[in-house]
């Protein structure tokens, strides 16, 4: 399935990215998966603006970027487009936004496109901040994270709310195939874009994706992160198919989790928090994962 | 050459039916007073068999504007409709359509911006998108609502162009208005609008492309030159088209329309619905002996300069009757009219009066007063008021 398209990569090499930059890793790895029959979305934000800058462009394949807040409205203009012309489905149609073009902004936008069942995949790469205007909170943005529109301070832990359930809210929408996946997971990651692109109708891969710049972590930590939040169990590693939202598959379980404090202490974004908070967001990471039976 | 079938129709109904007749791949539509009847009646001509086409129902006005572009992009013959506050939602997607040079038609339905909400009739929501770099164009009755989809379509594809064009109709004097229209036979619209293929390439991994770059500083400038210069080139192939549209048809279309200018010492300048009863006003006046003649803009964007110096600019003065207005200054027209003057050795007096917002009516002794105003400034040597409003209701300013 990857050996022919893997050949020819369709996201270059030379692209502008932060060293370390967890959505670089997870880009190669996507579109080799996908391969070279696909159109892409992207929506304004660091994937774009480090890989679109005119006349070089790192994508392999058709690609538009038109803003920030509606890259699955585009691809379910594409997707019809090609279905009425066309008719033969047979290219694969990504939608790709990074945690504020789908958490927040492009919410509304992504709802529409799964309601009316868009054979369109959205990747959402979450870095749990707006990275590309300097590190300001998003919903997806977790409790205790410092950034610089949610600072810590005397009288201030950061971020004072959890991080939105995306994925179990696209669950919500009874679409045929919702997956959280890391950099950290390479072949569940590909398998997983692989049964969203195969899936009949809109599906979400939810791809955790570090942020050196703005977790404030050595750039050769990224992956080591992304896999301490995975045994950690604050990003767990699901698949939910055939809209079975309740029927949570968890891909990636570790024999025993590690002490959140592993995954924190190597951020500077959590360097603030006091051990009552760190055993705070233990106790909230052990009850979600007594959902997950993890 | 097949025969014009006679219809008695709402102006929506005839812009929607002139879109079916361009044949469109997509059309992404949201709902919305007083442009709705379009949707609906793609709706039925799909759902009826009588038009091939996918109509995408999306979940709001800023949707449907991206999903234009993604369609269009992808080579697909692409439009939708909306009006207001629709519009004012797209804004952002209007001026990345028209830089990423897609041809994307848009019905509008005019009608007034919010606050206070208002459903009715006046042109700021299109002219607020006048920035954006689409041509604009507006109908005077439901004939050329009709009549401008098709041009629309084969004017934005015509490869010296490649942008998008919105064609405005008056909400509810027109949109839900029944009036006699000519529809062409399908045969003829097929030989004058062939089937679009994007000429410079579309979303196609056969030959992959990246649309919507980022353009840094040192591109940036050259790609707005590159698009402006586009715009600005239009005219030639809109007469162009217009003249063969004539041939075909038998309607004549004209960026400005002048009705009886030649000899005119005061000439009236407007837009839309408006026309008609300010073409009444000048009958009446001329039978008085006034020399007043009116010149109709059907084409607003790119601003047809060119022909309003041809036309005024031998009159003594010219009233321009925006119905629109941008606080702080005037309507967009009278601005425009007046740049289109600077630097010429003789140009008219004009003054600017603003009026129709909201829905507010326009009657006959209405234009006759402006033209008055018009003449006592040009007798005067001096324009006392550059801009005023007209109709107004009195008793509510108190």
């Amino acid at each position: 399935m990857m050996a022919e398209d893997e050949k020819k990569e369709c996201f270059a090499s030379g692209h502008r990215m932060c060293a370390g930059c967890g959505e670089g890793t997870a880009m190669r790895a996507i579109l080799n998966e996908a391969g070279p029959n696909t159109i892409a979305t992207v929506a304004t934000g660091c994937l774009e603006v480090t890989t679109t800058a005119y006349p070089q462009t790192a994508w392999e394949i058709p690609l538009i970027h038109a803003a920030f807040e509606n890259a699955a409205s585009v691809a379910s203009g594409i997707e019809v487009a090609l279905k009425q012309m066309d008719k033969k489905g047979e290219t694969n149609i990504i939608s790709f936004a990074g945690d504020g073009g789908t958490f927040d902004i492009g919410f509304q936008a992504l709802s529409g496109m799964f309601e009316r069942k868009h054979n369109v995949t959205h990747i959402c790469l979450d870095n749990e901040a707006y990275m590309n205007t300097g590190i300001q909170r998003c919903s997806s943005t977790p409790y205790g994270a410092s950034t610089t529109t949610s600072p810590a301070g005397e009288v201030s832990i950061g971020e004072d709310r959890p991080k939105k359930p995306l994925a179990r809210i696209s669950g919500a929408h009874d679409i045929p195939y919702v997956a959280t996946a890391s950099i950290a997971y390479i072949d569940d990651l590909r398998k997983k874009v692989r049964k969203a692109l195969d899936a009949d109708g809109p599906a979400l891969v939810h791809v955790f994706a570090p942020c050196p710049t703005g977790w404030r972590h050595g750039s050769d930590d990224s992956i080591e992160l992304a896999r301490l939040a995975v045994e950690t169990g604050i990003f767990v590693l699901w698949e939910a198919e055939d809209g079975e939202i309740c029927d949570i598959n968890v891909t990636q379980k570790p024999k025993e989790r590690k002490p959140v404090e592993e995954y924190l202490k190597k951020q500077r974004r959590f360097a603030h928090l006091s051990d009552e908070h760190i055993e705070k967001i233990q106790k909230e990471v052990d009850e979600k994962c007594e959902e997950y039976d993890f | 050459m097949g025969e014009q079938k006679g219809m008695t129709i709402q102006g929506n109904m005839a812009t929607a039916l002139g879109a079916k007749l361009c044949r469109p791949d997509v059309i992404p539509a949201y709902p919305i007073t007083p442009s709705t009847l379009f949707p609906e009646k793609i709706s039925e001509y799909i759902a009826d068999g009588e038009l091939d086409a996918e109509m995408m129902r999306v979940e709001s006005e800023h949707s449907a504007m991206s999903a234009c572009i993604g369609a269009s992009a992808s080579g697909a013959r692409t439009c939708t409709a909306s009006a207001s506050q629709g519009i004012a939602l797209m804004h952002e997607m209007l001026f990345i359509a028209a830089g990423m040079r897609l041809p994307i038609v848009m019905a509008v339905g005019n009608r007034a911006l919010s606050a206070p909400i208002n459903i009715w009739a006046d042109h700021q929501d299109s002219i607020a998108s006048r920035d954006s770099g689409w041509m604009q164009f507006y109908a005077e009755k439901n004939q050329e609502g009709l009549d401008l989809m098709i041009l629309a379509f084969r004017i934005a594809e015509d490869e010296r162009v490649l942008l998008p064009a919105m064609v405005g109709i008056d909400g509810f004097v027109l949109t839900h208005t029944v009036e006699g229209v000519q529809v062409p036979a399908q045969e003829d619209v097929d030989e004058f609008l062939p089937p679009y293929e994007p000429p410079h390439g579309k979303l196609d991994p056969e030959n992959p492309m990246t649309f919507g770059s980022l353009g840094t500083p040192e591109y940036y400038q050259e790609l707005k030159y590159d698009q402006t210069e586009a715009l600005e080139n239009t005219p030639e192939v809109i007469d162009e088209i217009f003249d063969e549209f004539e041939e075909e048809f038998g309607r004549e279309y004209n960026r400005i329309t002048p009705y009886k200018c030649d000899d005119a010492d005061i000439i009236l300048l407007t837009m839309g619905s408006m026309s008609g009863t300010a073409r009444a006003a000048v009958d009446e006046m001329r039978e008085e002996g006034e020399k007043v003649g009116l010149a109709k803009m059907t084409v607003f964007r790119p601003f047809p300069g060119d022909l309003l110096k041809e036309i005024a600019g031998d009159a003594d003065g010219l009233a321009v009757v925006d119905r629109n207005i941008s606080p702080g200054f005037g309507g967009a027209m009278f601005a425009e009219s007046a740049g289109t003057f600077i630097n010429e050795n003789k140009s008219p007096v004009m003054k600017n009066f603003i009026v129709g917002l909201g829905g507010r009516e326009i009657f006959k002794e209405n234009f006759k007063e402006m033209y008055e105003k018009t003449k006592e400034a040009v007798e005067a040597g001096e324009v006392k008021k550059l801009v005023e409003w007209i109709n107004m209701n009195e008793d509510v300013m108190r």
